[in-house]
């Protein structure tokens, strides 16, 4: 790996943390509304996941879905226009937060309703399969996902299929509220693969040179005609599940405890000892990261609103 | 009585219920360590106990399914899901089989199953979040389906819910949760299937039900600074639809506006106008006016989303086209 692919790794995540902080301001300042899910804290999985993916490869995910825009490539101004509800943004101000997307840069959205995204990835890869792309999908969610029917539906589709997808869980330990071994009959989501002859493996989530040399190798296989595999990457939300969450399920020795394992502490320190990069290059990326984030702030705020025609613009295609 | 909220008010049969009858008993996601998403079971969990307010996965079909069968076996689950969108995820087993099974097994089985379910727009939550979808449910015999515009009728149809035999799916609307209203205290029961008149008035009926029912409400308030005299009838329950107050007002009036959230095509504004020309043709002097949420998915952007749904505006704009 080249010293401005590890810049690179460090840039993106800072750039994720501070969109992500900047946001939450903007919604306490009402500029913001609907739903707000946050992507701190897991910051590693979709830098290291997606820094290895080629054009032709497609990405979709669930609604915590800033993180991943960036890393496919999105503008942090599109991201923070369509936070804003600007016309400027991705989905033109109408999706929001839960719903971005750039079919352009194969990023094929974030998507609200909680394991619904799987059967499409199926569909996507089988797109792919009947036109001889060598392509993988992508398709990540959460552990909460994994208890609906939707995620057994398509897991087993892809295997009889033998389409070309990497299933990616993000298991934060929590779906809502709801901690993984109250709502799953297994503690390791990779172990549903088993039931569909997938193979499986974890990585920690919070270390981004991990997830991206395991994702590395999975592309490969996958490409070269593996089949769907399943790659369950333990990581941890620092916030609450959108805004307003009261928190009451988990402790603060608990979050304590994961917040001393954040992904870019753990970078950054990495860098460090393996003397791949200075501090004081780090905090070149942190003042760019800033910047950018500025930048993406303001133009988002000085973009128009959508004109009213919009609203009856792309109900149908052809009208 | 007490002036309290929506929210209250649907806690409180909630919880008086659950007292009452130790086959009541709740199940769905974050109803219980969360104290539900709209905060509306707050407090159950310690009092009731993991047994009776259970947290399921997320997993809706398995969440109707799993009370359509408690149900069978005499229990009398409330099942609610986070909000109405979801009850896609179970729609097979909302209109499938709880609406069936009574019927094509001849009376045999008996499903005493109450839905809850948050519905509506007008949070910018997009389109997936936002729907008001009540018309779609409604269409499906053997479900029963009502939607409280007051917190006294939250409480009293919900009871009512809880004591049907038939499985009745109970939708509130997000944006009422806040909106208080005097609650008769203890066993107080609104019966399924009644519509009521709300407001009193000569010139011309608007039927709605639900948050159209407080823009409704706000439309006559203007109205009536001009002289015009409305009177609103709440439908409360979709299904069974009962026409009768309706008809005895328009046959006062001659004049209807029908006020729904949902989308206006194939929705309750068409089945209740397509009832009164039915049903009081003689007595129509105007053309029946529908107000309805514009013909698109609901936008996150904000102002998109409040051109979409019905305003205070549109309901008087409507009045005044069939006066
Ligand atoms: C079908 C459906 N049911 C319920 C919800 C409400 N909901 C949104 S996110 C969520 C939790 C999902 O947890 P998980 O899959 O672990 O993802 P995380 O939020 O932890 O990233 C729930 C219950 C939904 N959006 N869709
Ligand atoms: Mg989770």
């Amino acid at each position: 790996m080249e010293k401005r692919e590890y810049l690179d790794l460090y840039h993106q995540m800072v750039v994720i943390r501070r969109l992500e902080e900047r946001s939450a301001e903007l919604y306490q300042q009402g500029k913001i509304g609907g739903f707000l899910h946050l992507y701190i804290g897991q910051e590693a999985v979709s830098t290291g996941l997606i820094s290895v993916r080629r054009p032709e490869d497609r990405i979709i995910t669930a609604y915590r879905d800033h993180g991943v825009a960036i890393n496919c490539g999105l503008s942090a101004r599109e991201v923070m226009a369509e936070l804003l509800g600007k016309v400027t943004g991705c989905s033109r101000g109408k999706g929001g937060s839960m719903h971005l997307a750039d079919v352009k840069k194969n990023f094929w959205g974030g998507h609200a309703i909680v394991g619904a995204h799987l059967p499409i990835a199926a569909g996507l890869a089988l797109g792919d399969v009947y036109q001889n792309n060598k392509a993988v999908t992508v398709c990540m969610f959460g552990d909460g996902a994994t208890n609906i029917g939707y995620f057994h539906e398509a897991l087993n589709l892809s295997k009889v299929w033998n389409l070309p997808v990497l299933w990616v869980c993000e298991n934060n330990q929590y779906g809502m509220g709801t901690a993984v071994e109250r709502a799953s009959a297994v503690s390791e989501m990779r172990q549903k693969a088993d039931g569909y002859g997938m193979k499986s493996e974890a990585v920690n989530g919070m270390n981004v040179i991990e997830v991206r040399e395991v994702s590395a190798r999975l592309y490969e296989e996958i490409r070269n005609g593996s089949g769907p595999q399943f790659l369950e990457v333990i990581t941890y939300r620092f916030r609450g599940h959108s805004m307003g969450d009261p928190e009451r399920y988990r402790s603060s020795e608990e979050v304590k405890t994961w917040l001393e394992n954040d992904p870019i502490g753990i970078y950054h320190r990495y860098l460090l000892e393996h003397q791949i990069a200075s501090e004081e290059e780090l905090q070149e990326q942190i003042r760019l990261a800033e910047e950018e984030i500025n930048d993406a702030v303001a133009f988002a705020e000085a973009s128009p609103e959508p004109p009213a025609e919009e609203l009856f613009q792309h109900i149908y295609v052809e009208g | 009585m007490a002036r309290i909220t929506m929210r209250e008010a649907i806690s409180q049969a909630l919880w008086e219920e659950m007292e009452r009858d130790p086959s009541v008993f709740i199940l769905g996601e974050e109803v219980g360590v969360w104290g539900g998403t709209y905060a509306v079971t707050k407090g159950f969990y310690d009092h009731f106990g993991p047994e009776r307010v259970r947290d399921t996965p997320i997993a809706e079909a398995v969440i109707i399914g799993a009370a359509i069968g408690a149900a069978l076996t005499g229990l009398r689950p409330i099942a609610e899901l986070m909000t109405i969108n979801f009850a896609f995820s179970a729609m097979d087993h909302i209109v499938n089989q709880a609406a069936k099974l009574h019927y094509m097994f001849g009376g045999q089985m008996i499903l005493p199953l109450v839905i809850r379910a948050v519905g509506g727009g007008g949070r910018q939550l997009g389109a997936t979040h936002s729907q008001t979808p009540d018309a779609v449910f409604a269409h499906f015999p053997g479900l029963k389906v009502v939607a409280p515009g007051t917190p006294a009728d939250a409480k009293g149809l919900l009871k009512a819910a809880i004591r049907s035999q038939d499985p009745v799916l109970f939708i509130e609307h997000a944006t009422l949760y806040q909106t208080r209203g005097e609650v008769p205290e203890g066993d107080y029961i609104v019966p399924l299937g009644k519509s009521t008149i709300q407001r009193e008035g000569r010139h011309v009926t608007i039927v709605t039900y639900s948050k159209m029912l407080e823009i409704s409400t706000k439309a006559a308030d203007q109205l009536a600074k001009e002289g015009i005299e409305v009177e609103i009838v709440d439908l409360r329950s979709l299904r069974p639809l009962d026409m009768a107050p309706v008809l005895e007002s328009f046959k006062k009036t001659n004049r209807a506006v029908i006020v729904e959230e949902g989308w206006k095509s194939y929705g309750v504004g068409a089945e209740v106008a397509s009832r009164i020309y039915e049903e009081a043709f003689d007595y129509v002097d105007a053309p029946i006016k529908r107000v309805a949420q514009a013909e698109v998915p609901l936008p996150y952007n904000r102002t998109l989303e409040q051109m979409a749904l019905p305003q205070v505006e549109d309901v008087i704009k409507a009045v005044k086209e069939v006066l």
